[in-house]
């Protein structure tokens, strides 16, 4: 269908773009790789009066590894670029499987990691990972930047934490500790190329005597945002990791998500996916842990 | 509103045009420079029936604004025999090995899903010249057919691959 009208904007600056949505507060929308944003225009789910692209600005694009910090993903950075780079898969490789495994070869082409993050789908196949992995999310006014670590990230369905005036300009995944591992974990009605029904991101820390130290896991789908299993991770700290753990870690997870049913899974079967795929999630992270 | 004007690059040539900004590129080549053959299904990015080349990566023309396409080099089906469009002759004339694979092996039907299954086998062999089925069905994941159960197509592309970069 043909899209709505409206002035389309291409500042060449982030002081440019941040001014643009300050004087244009509740009529601009932003689009990255617009594959959300396009859809949304053309079920006229959203109408704003000025479009703005972020392609202009320059320095957003490129993945970067500092030794010690991280990697930095720019808001510009492609999903095929994040599951293709040699920097993600040997400082982050789950990254890349969560950016592999999201949508098709096309949309991988257009789409950014960045947008699925800002585009806060309860369901989006990047954020369980970077929760997992406690990444942390730069904001900038054009004169003020900012790091919104990303549990405070997430405030509703398709809302964030930024502010009218605020860009999401990198994301910030910290460097792993000794001793862990991380595991991406999804399960769609269709195996491949479909919105996940449940998704599951785990990272584990261990101790030299196999004990968990951090256990972070987020799970996808099963409520208004990406939810913590507090109870799970709790339950792990200071436990020695084995199969009843890391089961009974499952059935904890399952009791923390609040899922419900829709057209891709019932909310009984989120609730059992949540128990398997947390418990499967876990035995990959401590492979990984203890390699 | 105000128009714009645009270049585009498309299969070689530049073409200055006019354009709305909310125009998708999939409406510039269709109804603007009645290249038709990209074709327009869903038009939400979910069928593929418009995928085009934007600097040799595969997109889907219909969420790519034709205004935000200039300065890129935009592939669409016409340029993969443009003596057969140029001549409006597909008799006598030499087509792309994709798409003569997928006239030999049966994987049109309908044809409608076609310009698109070749565009994305087109960038799919660019990166893996050799691909195994797997690799070949997940090349197609952004591509729907409703009529040839996929299996045709899967033979035309590897057939396309031998021809291409033989392995023996
Ligand atoms: C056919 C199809 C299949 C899909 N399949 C999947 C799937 O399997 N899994 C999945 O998770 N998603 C899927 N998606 C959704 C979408 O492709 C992803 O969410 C993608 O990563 C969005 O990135 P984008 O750059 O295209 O975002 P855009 O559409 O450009 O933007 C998305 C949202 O984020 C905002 N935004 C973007 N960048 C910034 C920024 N830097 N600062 C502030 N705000 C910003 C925009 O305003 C918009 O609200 C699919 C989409 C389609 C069309
Ligand atoms: S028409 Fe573009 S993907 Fe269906
Ligand atoms: S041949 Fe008819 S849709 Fe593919």
């Amino acid at each position: 269908m043909t899209l709505p009208q409206f002035t389309f904007l291409a500042p060449t600056s982030l002081t440019e773009a941040c001014a643009l949505l300050e004087k244009h507060k509740g009529k601009i929308k932003i689009k990255a790789g617009g594959t959300d944003m396009i859809v949304r225009l053309s079920h006229r789910a959203v109408k704003p009066d000025y479009l703005m692209s972020l392609k202009k600005i320059p320095n957003l694009d490129g993945i970067s590894y500092t030794p010690g910090e991280g990697l930095t993903i720019g808001a510009l950075a492609l999903l095929r670029e994040v599951d293709l780079s040699p920097l993600v898969l040997e400082q982050a490789q789950m990254l890349a499987r969560a950016a592999h495994a999201t949508a098709t070869v096309q949309i991988r082409n257009m789409g950014t990691v960045m947008g699925n993050v800002c585009n806060a789908s309860p369901s989006a196949d990047n954020i369980p990972t970077l929760v997992a992995m406690n990444a942390r999310i730069v904001a900038s006014c054009g004169v003020k930047e900012r790091e919104i670590p990303i549990d405070e990230f997430f405030l509703g369905p398709g809302r964030s934490a930024l502010q009218a005036n605020e860009i999401a300009t990198a994301i910030k995944v910290p460097t792993l500790a000794p001793q862990s591992g991380v595991s991406y974990q999804k399960i769609s009605p269709r195996s491949k190329v479909d919105i996940a029904a449940v998704n599951i991101g785990a990272m584990i820390t261990l101790n030299d005597d196999g004990e968990c130290q951090v256990a972070r896991i987020s799970m996808g789908a099963v409520g208004p945002t990406p939810l913590r299993a507090r109870q799970a991770e709790t339950f792990l700290l200071g436990k020695k990791i084995t199969d009843e753990t890391m089961a009974e870690a499952g059935r904890l997870a399952a009791e923390d998500a609040a899922p419900i049913s829709d057209v891709r899974a019932s909310r009984e079967y989120r609730k059992l996916m949540v128990e398997v795929l947390t418990t499967r999630a876990l035995k990959e992270a401590v492979g990984f842990a203890k390699n | 509103m105000k128009k714009e004007l645009i270049t585009l690059n498309i299969n070689g040539d530049d073409h200055e045009i006019a354009v709305h900004p909310w125009r998708t590129l999939n409406e510039v080549l269709r109804d603007q420079l009645h290249l038709t053959g990209t074709k327009l299904g869903c038009g939400t990015g979910d069928c593929g029936a418009c995928t085009v080349l934007l600097d040799d990566q595969s997109v889907s023309s219909c969420l790519t604004l034709a205004i935000e396409s200039e300065g890129h080099k935009i592939t669409t089906i016409e340029g993969l025999a443009p003596e057969a469009v140029a001549n409006s002759n597909l008799e006598n004339c030499e087509l792309n090995p994709i798409q003569e694979s997928f006239i030999a092996k049966g994987a049109i039907q309908c044809g409608f899903c076609t310009p698109g299954m070749i565009m994305s086998s087109k960038f799919l062999l660019e990166q893996t010249p050799n691909p195994n089925e797997d690799e070949i069905r997940a090349g197609l994941s952004g591509n729907l057919c409703r009529c040839t159960g996929y299996n045709k197509i899967v033979e035309a592309i590897a057939d396309a691959a031998e021809k291409i970069s033989p392995t023996k």
